[in-house]
């Protein structure tokens, strides 16, 4: 379970203070499907930073399974990072010069697994995208849909338990963005936690709850009237 | 998959880059190698001629000056043979070898010969036990390990050994020497009789062709030569084998002092000259080392930073996903780590390439590679590399792992 309790977060820009969180409240249960909508500068993206671990709030606390995650140093937060939270991203954030095998084998190379172990594990997530065939391919080599099912099953890698998606359909057309929200449900189905940003209705339609956020603050949503 | 194959991959994938920094580094390593490749063969080659071309000091009568000596040696002034028992006797560090001689005009079946008196070393090895000494001088030089390159001291019989070495170890007093020309000139052979001054005296060998004037001469027992020619216990010259270094520093102070009635003279330009230039080429090839190194990291560091800028998204979403700013910077210095090798490596295979190709052209000299060049250059290669790579490492790893997203 994830819970902010009044987290606010503010930048300097230009000597100006900007406030992308504002004391914010969330509880966020296990195995919700949760969008977040709201207009471009809104803090959606930096809701996402901090619920996974990689920024620091100016105030407040963010709890996961009842640790206060910012209590850890860095390297514990990029552990629990590694264990725990995945992420899918709008432009799929693939390492362009590695097979899609291997960028799927990353964070289990981070986690120490073996090299037989990365290979089989990739493998079976490859199957389960469909792109069993396409293993040995570098992104350069695939479609926009095919690059963000590999992003998906690199996400699966460490079988997390919260997954945190930034637009990840904005860069695909209709059919393929249908085909990776279908994935995203079906991670949900496994009984994953999914927080995804979007802009866009349709894909916001596919989560239980939806949350909009306006000036840095958080409001529920009902999911008909999202984005 | 590890970090060591992803250092290996993303080198390659980026050749350009990753040539770059490798001919950044290997250029200093390339000059270094090259420069004391040339410097220590040259220093060999000198050494090895300074050796070959005999006495490098000549002790002489203080009227004689050497270009006197060297038009010709028949100048007539002297000096007592005694001064050669002093020399013996006073153990200088870097005297080698000791050859006192005394020349004078002869006619052999009526052609006028010139000839030369030399003592053999058994003459001091006589003169040192009979005033108790015989295990200091015994033989020169050779106990004191002042050469870098150790002296030939032959202690056979060989009577060529005149021809390298200036002196012989025994020497009969009515035996004789022939320099090869005048051997032509007289038709004599080893084991010949040849009359001189009425005495009988017997051809012990033929020289070697030298391409010196002894080739025109003949020589005999010093002390045969004073008695005959009626000159008494006098010689011209002492020639001296003298290690370079020693030559050209404290041996001729020394000489001086000890013999102060003669004239010490030394080929001390040419052997100060050699001895400067080359130890100019080896200081001036670590600066240019320095220097190439110093210009080489920059480019690294400046490679690095670009290739850090480059590979932001990839970095934060490494990061994002579990990589830990030690595995960052490990990517990093890993990679410079591979560079600094391959830098140190390839540098010492073309720069010892670029000697032994240049070698004989520019010095004369025959080049063999150094294997204690080839750690040495990977050695400050690699931390060069790893130093200059150090803060684009620690950028790398300080890189905000919120750039992921996709409006940060």
């Amino acid at each position: 379970m994830y819970e902010l309790h009044s987290v606010t977060q503010n930048y300097q820009r230009r000597g100006q203070i900007v406030t992308a969180l504002n004391d914010s409240n969330l509880r966020i249960a296990d195995n919700e499907f949760i969008a977040v909508v709201g207009p471009s500068g809104s803090g959606k993206t930096t809701l996402l930073s901090v619920l996974g671990g990689m920024l620091a709030p100016t105030s407040g606390r963010v709890v996961l399974d009842g640790q206060s995650i910012y209590d850890l140093c860095v390297d514990e937060r990029t552990s629990l990072r590694s264990k725990k939270i995945g992420f899918v991203f709008q432009s799929f954030n693939l390492i362009p010069w590695l097979t899609a095998s291997e960028n799927v084998q990353i964070p289990l190379m981070v986690n120490r697994w073996d090299a037989g172990s990365q290979r089989h594990r990739a493998e079976e997530l490859l199957d389960r995208v469909g792109l069993g065939n396409r293993r040995d391919h570098r992104p350069g080599e695939l479609s926009q849909g095919q690059q963000q099912r590999v992003a998906l099953a690199r996400t699966l890698a460490n079988d997390p338990q919260v997954i945190l998606a930034d637009e990840p359909t904005g860069n695909l057309d209709a059919d393929t963005r249908t085909q990776v929200m279908q994935y995203l449900q079906e991670f949900h189905n496994d009984g994953r936690t999914i927080v995804m940003v979007t802009h866009d209705a349709q894909t916001a339609a596919f989560a239980q709850r939806t949350l909009r956020m306006v000036d840095g603050v958080v409001r529920e949503e009902p999911s008909a009237q999202a984005a | 998959m590890n970090l060591r194959y992803m250092i290996w991959k993303e080198l390659w994938q980026r050749p350009t880059s990753m040539l770059t920094s490798f001919l950044a580094v290997a250029l200093g390593v390339t000059a270094l190698v090259a420069i004391q490749n040339l410097t220590v063969f040259s220093e060999q080659k000198i050494a090895g001629e300074m050796e070959s071309l005999g006495a490098n000091v000549l002790v002489l009568p203080p009227a004689v000056t050497l270009q006197d000596y060297y038009a010709a040696d028949m100048h007539g002034h002297t000096m007592p043979e005694e001064y050669v028992t002093q020399l013996a006797l006073a153990r200088m560090p870097g005297v080698e070898n000791l050859a006192p001689k005394l020349c004078v005009e002869a006619t052999v079946d009526s052609i006028p010969v010139t000839l030369t008196g030399i003592l053999p070393r058994s003459e001091f090895q006589a003169k040192a036990a009979w005033q108790g000494l015989g295990g200091l001088v015994n033989p020169i030089g050779t106990d004191r390990g002042c050469c870098s390159t150790v002296a030939r001291v032959d202690t056979s019989n060989d009577p060529n050994s005149l021809a390298t070495e200036r002196t012989i170890q025994d020497l009969g007093e009515r035996e004789i020497i022939l320099g090869v020309d005048l051997a032509n000139q007289l038709g004599s052979h080893p084991g010949d009789s040849l009359t001189l001054w009425d005495e009988e005296f017997t051809v012990l060998s033929v020289l070697p062709p030298t391409g010196t004037i002894d080739d025109g001469r003949m020589f005999a027992h010093l002390h045969a030569v004073q008695e005959l020619s009626q000159a008494g216990p006098v010689i011209n010259v002492i020639e001296i084998m003298a290690c370079c270094e020693d030559a050209a520093g404290s041996l001729i102070p020394n000489l001086t002092a000890e013999l102060p009635q003669t004239r010490i003279v030394t080929i001390a330009q040419v052997v100060q000259t050699q001895v400067a230039v080359n130890g100019l080429m080896s200081r001036l090839s670590w600066v240019f080392f320095a220097i190439l190194l110093m210009v080489g990291g920059a480019g690294i560091a400046s490679v690095m930073y670009a290739n850090v800028t480059e590979r932001r998204k990839e970095i934060g979403t490494l990061m994002a996903i579990g990589a830990s700013r030690r595995f960052v910077t490990r990517l990093f210095l890993g990679k410079a780590c591979i560079l600094g090798v391959a830098g140190g490596v390839g540098g010492f295979v073309v720069g010892t390439v670029v000697a032994i190709a240049l070698g004989p052209y520019l010095l004369g000299i025959q080049v063999r590679p150094i294997p204690m060049l080839l750690a040495v250059g990977i050695a400050t290669a690699t931390f060069v590399s790893l130093a200059a790579s150090l803060l684009p490492a620690r950028r790398a790893a300080g890189l905000d792992p919120c750039l992921v997203f996709n409006d940060a």
